[in-house]
């Protein structure tokens, strides 16, 4: 069964019709082309799919398109301001936080959202105190907050600082 | 501009930004009109052979373009190698196997009609018992390069190799060891699955494609179609990781043509599963191992013994090197290596990052710990009385060794003066820590077949050619700096173009042999230009100047044993009561040569390093021995490391030059950093807890007495 949808992706409105059993992530990447999102799983264990979605980070392969009709979604190439890289994007390439470069979209993404997630006090399970209203974010939380985004060439041990140096600043 | 200080630069990756925005293009990636869709059938048995297919109702679901089986699959021309054949009969091999696919307007149509298709089998019984005991070990003949060179193992080296007399060796020691390690199945499983766009007209067959070696993928799929290859062009100038596993296995890709055949001119699309990359796509294979260590009341070796029983599959022998590092590593007069093979209805195995060495060191490197323990001697110590003058089985020198001062100098860094001899070393807040060490190996091999061109327009840029691929190596990068460097011009001043068989022949990204194979032949082609130039009267000529050149001969690879050596050093902790392995801290001091770039060679080494953590502590396929299947198949139940898995990781570069192996001086980085971390992790558990691990991984249950 198919069904028209309208989605705004990266600041872009797009009318389109999808099979109601078509992926958030295939809708972006098969069906508009937008293919900042990566699959790699496509069964929400690896984090490459990442991307806000109303605001938070999900995993786009694990929801359908159809049922986030009128979603706001954006992808790590709407966090660039054209040219201009996003600071989490620009520490990314200075820490050398990636190698293939495949998992990187949904790292950036995660991470931007991350970070708006402990300033907002959320806690995560490695976190001491569940009611502190400031997250000191050291190298276990952000590893562990970083945790849903796998990366097989393993370049964690440079995605951590290049996270930390973002939010420090 | 000058091209001095290029080479060694820690420049950014020059496809960065692209790759930061999701913007670099991947196989599955490429924009093309109207594509078709496939998706593949998958066997249910391990054995057997498919007696019935029923694929009406398949075939009258809308949207589907045609269901492809071995009783329509187009005929191929080299229809009996499984890593390239598909569906030429009704044979089943192994659980898992391509037996069929549909093709369809949309992923959601194909796979749903994929469902619709039933297949009758006949099975056999299915044997997947990996023992040492077995009566029907054979040992490997022909398994270089998967049979295309001579030589038993995939090195081409022998399997058995013997120097003085082992057994007499072993009768004279003092001090003994004899053990028995072993090692699972585990999976490459880059980020990026095996994925494909093919388009086939009468003129010319496009394949982009996840690819280590675009034109190997482009032989293997004119061999196996038995067409022409240069109708064929493969493209793959981004690789989302790779790590072995997009070499020599292509079924995927041989699928992927049939498919495009069915509808010609059409493009088909084709992305294996995160569950089919199990058993499509190469693996590493099992291992059982039985290392026999002999030395003299100094605790200088006098017999070393590596014997190896591997699994392989049903469907073809592959043998890989466990013992190579073995017979190089240590001095001992007497030694003796072999490698024999348990032939199991399982997937074909294939090379997977430090293929053998991995394994081999696992085992090595625990019981030079073990040995070293039992004389109460330090690891470090031990190792350094018996460091070789020269290569203990040829007796070549070799071309640069650095090991001891890989060991001192990681001594220093890690401060292992300060560690606690005896076990259990320390106990905190109900954590057991300990640290242990191990050294690595790898080879700098040589391959053939790579031809670079290199043009310079009036307008002074250069455009250097070579059809090398990127896996995430930095290969973008390090190369456009050795061209740089060797043109003596700007590195902005080179546009590197690679990835694509439109470019000059270049052997695959594997081996560790990229900088060495490909930077050589850039290098050479830079001389020659330059000698064109000097011709000129220094001048480009206003239509440019090109030059294209083979990669030289290197006549000191007979006189010399080229190896890149390391130390790696682990601190452990593992919980008193659950049994919780956790890897605060890794160090890894590595002799590789000069560095091209230390940034991105930094990433590949702690990359490598942290892919041995996974080694050590979570990576294992579950066979069912009654079906033959992978019980684990996804990376919910095939776990790796994830970030919260990984400590503080510390690299460190000798920068010592190596005269002899190329003329940058470069040894191999990729596979090095892998060799002996899963050994320094487990020495340092066992030097925490007392118990010494030998099956990898180093799991819980197995530390809870
Ligand atoms: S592709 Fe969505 S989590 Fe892996
Ligand atoms: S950079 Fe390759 S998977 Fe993360």
């Amino acid at each position: 069964m198919d069904q028209e949808i309208t989605l705004r992706v990266d600041g872009k409105e797009h009318t389109l019709t999808v099979d109601t059993r078509t992926t958030l992530l295939d809708a972006l990447r098969e069906r508009l082309g937008i293919t900042s999102a990566k699959k790699g799983c496509d069964h929400g264990q690896c984090g490459a799919c990442t991307v806000l979605l109303d605001g938070r980070r999900a995993n786009s392969c694990l929801v359908l398109a159809v049922a986030n009709a009128g979603a706001e979604v954006v992808t790590a190439a709407g966090l660039a301001d054209g040219d201009e890289l996003h600071p989490m994007q620009r520490s990314f390439i200075s820490h050398d936080a990636f190698q293939c470069g495949y998992c990187t979209p949904g790292q950036i993404v995660s991470a931007v959202a991350m970070l708006r997630e402990a300033e907002a006090g959320w806690p995560s399970v490695v976190s001491e105190d569940l009611d502190a209203d400031e997250v000191v974010l050291d190298h276990g939380e952000i590893a562990e907050r970083m945790s849903g985004n796998l990366c097989r060439c393993a370049a964690y041990a440079n995605i951590v600082p290049a996270i930390a140096e973002v939010a420090r600043s | 501009m000058s091209g001095r200080g290029a080479v060694g630069a820690p420049l950014d990756r020059v496809e960065g930004h692209l790759k930061v925005r999701g913007a670099a293009t991947y196989a599955n990636e490429w924009p093309v009109e109207n594509p078709a869709y496939l998706y593949p059938l998958l066997s249910t048995i391990a054995s057997g052979r498919v007696t019935g297919v029923d694929a009406s109702a398949a075939t009258a679901e809308p949207g589907v373009l045609g269901v492809l089986t071995h009783l329509n699959a187009p005929k191929l021309a080299w229809p009996n190698d499984p890593e390239v054949a598909a569906l030429q009969s009704g044979e089943v091999a192994f659980h898992g196997q391509f037996v069929g696919a549909v093709v369809a307007e949309s992923i959601e149509i194909a796979r749903y009609a994929a469902g619709l298709v039933t297949l009758e089998y006949e099975k056999r019984p299915v044997d997947v018992d990996m023992r040492a005991d077995r009566d029907d070990l054979l040992k490997p003949q022909h398994a270089a390069i998967f049979g295309s060179q001579p030589g038993d193992l995939q090195d081409g080296s022998s399997a058995d190799s013997a120097v003085g007399d082992f057994e007499a060796g072993m009768d004279s020691a003092i001090h003994t060891l004899d053990a028995t390690y072993s090692t699972p199945i585990q999976h490459h499983h880059p980020l990026e699955p095996h994925t494909a766009i093919a388009v086939w007209t009468d003129d010319e067959i496009t394949l982009y494609c996840s690819s280590q070696g675009v034109h190997l993928h482009r032989t293997l799929l004119a061999n196996a179609f038995g067409i022409d290859a240069s109708r064929i062009r493969v493209i793959s100038p981004h690789v989302g990781g790779a790590f072995g596993s997009k070499v020599f296995p292509v079924t995927w890709a041989t699928l992927a043509f049939m498919g495009a055949q069915l509808v010609p001119g059409r493009p088909v699309k084709f992305a294996l599963t995160r569950q089919q990359m199990f058993t499509l796509v190469g693996h590493r294979p099992a291992t059982i191992q039985r290392i026999r260590l002999g030395a003299d009341a100094d605790g200088r070796l006098v017999a070393l013994g590596h014997d190896v029983v591997q699994e392989t599959a049903r469907a073809k022998q592959y043998a890989e090197q466990t013992v190579a590092a073995s017979r190089l590593m240590y001095a001992a007069p007497h030694r003796r290596t072999t490698t024999r093979i348990a032939t199991l209805d399982l997937p074909v195995p294939t090379i997977m990052r430090g293929p053998g060495e991995a394994t081999g060191m696992f085992a090595l490197e625990s019981a030079m710990d073990e040995f070293a323990v039992s004389m109460g001697m330090d690891p470090i110590e031990f190792r350094v009385l018996n460091e070789p003058a020269v290569h203990p089985e040829s007796g070549l020198p070799f071309s640069s060794r650095h090991l001891v001062t890989c060991l001192r100098e990681g001594s220093r860094r890690f401060g292992w003066e300060h560690r606690a001899p005896a076990t259990p070393a320390r106990s905190e807040n109900g954590w057991l820590i300990g640290t242990g060490v191990a050294s690595s190996t790898y080879p700098s091999p040589r391959l053939p077949g790579n031809t670079a061109t290199i043009r310079v327009g009036a307008d002074g840029r250069h455009t250097v050619r070579i059809a090398a691929a990127d896996i995430g190596t930095g290969t973008w990068t390090t190369l456009a700096q050795i061209a740089a460097e060797a043109l003596d011009v700007a590195v902005e001043d080179v546009t590197l173009q690679i990835g694509d068989t439109d470019h000059p022949l270049a052997s695959s990204a594997g081996f560790s042999s990229g900088i060495n194979c490909w930077g050589t032949t850039i290098h050479a082609a830079a001389g020659e230009l330059r000698a064109a130039l000097n011709e000129n009267g220094g001048a480009v000529p206003d239509e440019g100047l090109e030059v294209t050149t083979d990669i030289p001969d290197n006549p000191y690879i007979a006189q010399y044993a080229m190896y890149s050596f390391g130390a790696q050093f682990a601190e452990v902790r593992v919980h008193e009561d659950t049994g919780e392995v956790r890897v605060p801290r890794l160090l890894g001091v590595f002799d590789v040569g000069r560095v091209i770039n230390p940034k991105t060679a930094r990433s590949q080494l702690l990359g490598g390093m942290t892919q041995g953590l996974s080694m050590a502590l979570h990576e294992a396929a579950a066979i069912d021995p009654r079906y033959g299947h992978v019980v684990n198949n996804d990376l919910g139940g095939y776990h790796f490391a994830a970030n919260a898995d990984v400590g503080s990781i510390e690299v460190h570069c000798l920068e010592e030059r190596d005269p002899y192996v190329n003329p940058m001086g470069s040894k191999g980085a990729g596979e090095v950093c892998i060799v002996g971390t899963a050994a320094a992790i487990a020495n340092a558990v066992c030097h925490a807890t007392g118990i010494r691990v030998r099956d990898l991984p180093i799991t819980l249950d197995k530390l809870l007495r």
